[in-house]
């Protein structure tokens, strides 16, 4: 779509698990201001690509380039220092903590990592602002009080995208943020994406439709592991093989 | 409000009147209540681990035991040695062992965690067990208590209960500050994650097992901080003082006194070292005191089936803060 | 050394090895399936050395008493696991810990009341009692190759079960998938109650049959489940082949260890934990 280079762009991807090849040579690119999302049937391996990319995986093989650097086979934790946030399809939050805390701790991790061990904890304002801006951007900063184990459902797919906000990324990989939110919920979680898009390079996984056409700048297709189809959301559309495969099918209608 | 005021000033009222403890009191109990100061920093040690840093460690005799031959070896025989140095350098001792070990045990979880805690204080055990480092499994006998002198003036002889009692509060208390300073940080917020949540921590960027490792480094020399003062009180150190009994005792008192907690690791201590005492009480039990183990035995299970906030959890549950209950659900 | 000499610590060694196999492979299995630490295991062992002890004076046979603590044992087992164990599943493991060590605490005062605090030799069965000659002045000892055999039949009964029957699959699917077996209508109580068992007899056999080697002791239980703690660690939690490896593994290390360096003998099986720790955290047959 753009010819600029992406900050972040795979090459030959393969994940195996023994036998089963989950994810296999799979290239694709991530442009700053572009949503990519990335669809296909349960299965098809859209989750291990994101912890391919997140490093809660590493690769068998293949290139993973961030801004230039090679970083397939690092850490989760250092992936996230370079500026690559991820959010989780099944929410993974501090329950036991408030809104506020989960955004802090958040915001906390992007300090120089000297242990610092006198000063309290809620006296930096840096931090502090960090939280309430990623709490304000997922619009939860009526909830900053509210311990996260007592939030709906759809409340905490927030508080998962506000937790990675506040680490100011510039990518984000976003696992099925809809994944169980009513039709209100799902709307204004579309919305807060859309806003994000333009910042930042967005890798979504979706499944619902309405969702996937109103945000992708670009389409890709898995089956099987491998990408079938990618490209721009119309041609990818009107791919014979893609309708073959997987528009036309039911997958897509009950998924 | 007069409430959160009064919650806040107890700890200093407590220490308080601790320290007036040994003007009023005989010679017994001022030692009875040394034993548990002792053994209070002892369990806050360990509680940072279990209650801050969900890591169940089953051999923090470890670096208890390390301390006390750490002292037991740095004495000159029949020589005082001197408070200013020996202090700090067991506890340094400790601290590297427990950077080296922790480094190791650091690569597990759960179970296997518990049990490399273990095989490595027995790995110490066997070290003073076997050889003839530390008298071998009669250990060595400390003649000489530490003092401390500025010039040629004694500040504290540790010879006297009452000045080795208000050196173990005032380590207490500074313990107790220390803790609650560094949980109140930025790295004390990231153990409590680390604690509920490991994984996310991760993903946020978190270098978990860095963090894990200060903790674990902290709380090996604050442990050994306790067991010095152990082996003074003593007066010599034989293995039995890192054996996993010592370590399945202090997990008893975090536990009992609730926690997650500190202040409860102290309740822990009070009340462990006093039913011990009560339960081996030959003039309340007669002979069936010799099998008081018996008694405790069956507390200790109790306590792990009816009571796994403690007796903390016990006192909180009138006012329960909402982080707890959501904790429950 | 010379080789006859060598010979048997090797057999010693195996021996030993084969020995800790008993005690280990019903920890990992307990661990491994029901996800439960028991520190109490060890205990057990204790418990079989002192009815083998008891109950051989009594009837004046190892063997006699040997089958009739068998089914002590296994009542034991079951009555524990109904009693308190099945509390501890949903647990977290610290309370395992607190708990099972409360019962050590228990069985120690126990063993004290009811068997005192003495040491006993227990005596080798009349048909065992025999030697072999090696060289004109060593001999290995007919008792010690028969523990051997015996386990190594456990061991392949064992394998045997796990691999072979549908209780051993089922043990299996257990390990592997808790809510499967359950939607399948197996009573997964029922299962956890029968590994519970059959880890708790095997720790008490293993105490039984060493019993006129090791006689019996106070707080004989400890040492060995320390040891076995660590032979879970190398071999990998839940993992009975891991079990064999190691045990065989400790064993030898630990009974060379004493005739070339005995000072530091006791140290050898946790420098052996910590490099496997460092070069295979999750054990060498464990899961990753």
């Amino acid at each position: 779509m753009s010819d600029k280079t992406p900050i972040l762009r795979t090459k030959g991807l393969t994940k195996r698990f023994g036998g089963l090849v989950a994810v296999s040579d799979v290239s694709l690119d991530l442009h700053i201001g572009e949503v990519h999302v990335v669809i296909g049937p349960n299965g098809a391996g859209k989750s291990t690509l994101t912890n391919l990319l997140s490093g809660d995986l590493p690769p068998t093989s293949g290139e993973v380039v961030f801004e230039g650097q090679d970083i397939a086979g690092c850490t989760a934790d250092h992936i996230s220092r370079l500026g690559i946030g991820r959010s989780y399809q099944k929410t993974n939050i501090f329950l036991p903590f408030t809104v506020f805390e989960n955004c802090r701790l958040a915001a906390q991790s992007r300090t120089p990592h000297a242990l610092r061990v006198f000063h309290r904890a809620e006296g930096y304002q840096d931090i502090n602002r960090l939280a309430q801006e990623a709490m304000a951007a997922a619009g939860l900063s009526h909830r900053a009080q509210r311990v996260a184990a007592t939030l709906s459902h759809g409340e905490q797919r927030q508080l998962e995208i506000a937790m990675c906000l506040a680490t100011q990324p510039r990518v984000l990989l976003l696992d099925e943020p809809l994944a169980g939110m009513g039709p209100h919920e799902s709307q204004r979680m579309v919305e807060l994406i859309k806003g994000l898009g333009a910042g930042h390079a967005i890798m979504l996984i979706e499944h619902d439709m309405d969702a996937v056409f109103a945000l992708a700048h670009r389409l890709t297709v898995m089956v099987n592991g491998e990408v079938l189809e990618s490209g721009t959301p119309e041609a990818v559309r009107s791919s014979p093989a893609v309708q073959q495969a997987y528009l036309g099918g039911e997958e897509l209608l009950h998924d | 409000m007069g409430n959160t005021r009064l919650t806040q000033f107890l700890p200093y009222l407590v220490v308080g009147l601790l320290a007036l403890f040994p003007l009023v009191e005989s010679t017994f109990y001022t030692q009875l209540l040394t034993k548990v100061l002792i053994m209070a920093i002892f369990a806050m040690s360990l509680d940072l681990l279990v209650g801050y840093t969900g890591l169940v460690s089953f051999g923090h005799a470890a670096y208890f035991g390390l301390a006390g031959y750490a002292l037991a070896l740095m004495a000159p025989k029949y020589e005082t040695v001197s408070l200013w140095w020996s202090l700090p350098a067991a506890i340094g001792v400790c601290a590297l062992f427990a950077l080296v070990t922790g480094t190791l045990v650091l690569r597990t979880r759960g179970i296997y965690f518990i049990m490399v805690t273990l095989a490595f204080a027995q790995m110490l055990f066997f070290i003073f067990h076997d050889t003839k480092i530390g008298g071998g499994s009669d250990g060595i006998y400390i003649y000489a208590k530490p003092t401390m002198k500025l010039g040629d003036v004694e500040l504290v002889n540790l010879e006297k209960l009452e000045q080795f009692y208000w050196l173990t509060l005032a380590l207490m208390a500074a313990a107790y500050l220390l803790l609650r300073r560094v949980l109140g940080s930025n790295f004390g917020r990231a153990l409590l994650g680390i604690k509920v949540n490991e994984h996310r921590m991760r993903a946020l960027g978190f270098p978990v097992f860095r963090y894990q490792l200060a903790s674990f480094t902290l709380s090996g020399a604050l442990a050994g901080m306790a067991g010095y003062l152990a082996a003074v009180q003593y007066g010599f150190v034989n293995p039995e003082i890192l054996s996993w009994h010592q370590s399945g005792a202090v997990l008893m008192m975090v536990i009992l006194g609730g926690m997650g907690t500190l202040y409860g690791s102290v309740i822990g201590a009070f009340a462990f070292v006093l039913l011990q005492e009560v339960l081996s009480n030959q003039a309340w039990f007669g002979p069936s005191a010799k099998h008081w183990q018996l008694a405790m035995g069956i507390f200790i299970m109790l306590v792990a089936l009816y009571l796994p906030q403690g007796l903390a959890g016990l006192l909180a549950r009138f006012g329960r803060s909402p982080v707890m209950e959501a904790a429950d659900e | 050394m010379d080789f006859a000499f060598f010979l048997i610590q090797l057999l010693n060694g195996l021996q030993y090895g084969l020995l800790l196999f008993l005690v280990a492979s019903g920890l990992t299995l307990i661990f491994g399936i029901m996800g439960i630490i028991n520190l109490a295991h060890g205990s057990f062992y204790m418990v079989g050395a002192y009815l083998a002890w008891s109950l051989s004076s009594l009837t004046g046979s190892l063997t006699a008493a040997i089958l009739l603590a068998i089914p002590l044992t296994v009542i034991l087992g079951m009555g524990l696991e109904r009693l308190l164990f099945r509390h501890l599943y949903q647990r977290d493991h610290l309370y395992q810990v607190l708990l099972t060590y409360g019962l050590i605490l228990v069985f120690e005062e126990l063993r004290s009341l009811i068997w005192g605090d003495d040491v006993h030799g227990v005596a080798v069965p009349a048909l065992l009692s025999a030697s072999i000659p090696l060289t004109e002045n060593l001999s290995y000892p007919v008792y010690r190759l028969a523990i051997s055999g015996v386990c190594l039949l456990l061991a392949a009964g064992l394998y045997f079960l796990i691999q072979k029957t549908r209780l051993g699959m089922m043990i299996r699917a257990g390990a592997s998938n808790r809510d499967m077996v359950q939607s399948l209508g197996i009573d997964i109580k029922l299962i956890y109650m029968l590994v519970f068992a059959l880890g708790i007899a095997l720790a008490a056999f293993a105490g039984m049959i060493n019993s006129p080697l090791s006689s019996v002791f106070p707080n004989m239980g400890s040492q060995v489940l320390i040891i076995c703690f660590v032979v879970v660690v190398i071999g990998g939690i839940g993992s009975v082949k891991g079990a064999m490896a190691a045990s065989l593994m400790i064993g030898l290390a630990e009974t060379f260890g004493q005739v070339l360096v005995p000072e530091a003998a006791g140290m050898i099986v946790y420098v052996l934990m910590a490099i496997v720790l460092v070069w295979r955290p999750e054990g060498l047959f464990g899961r990753a």
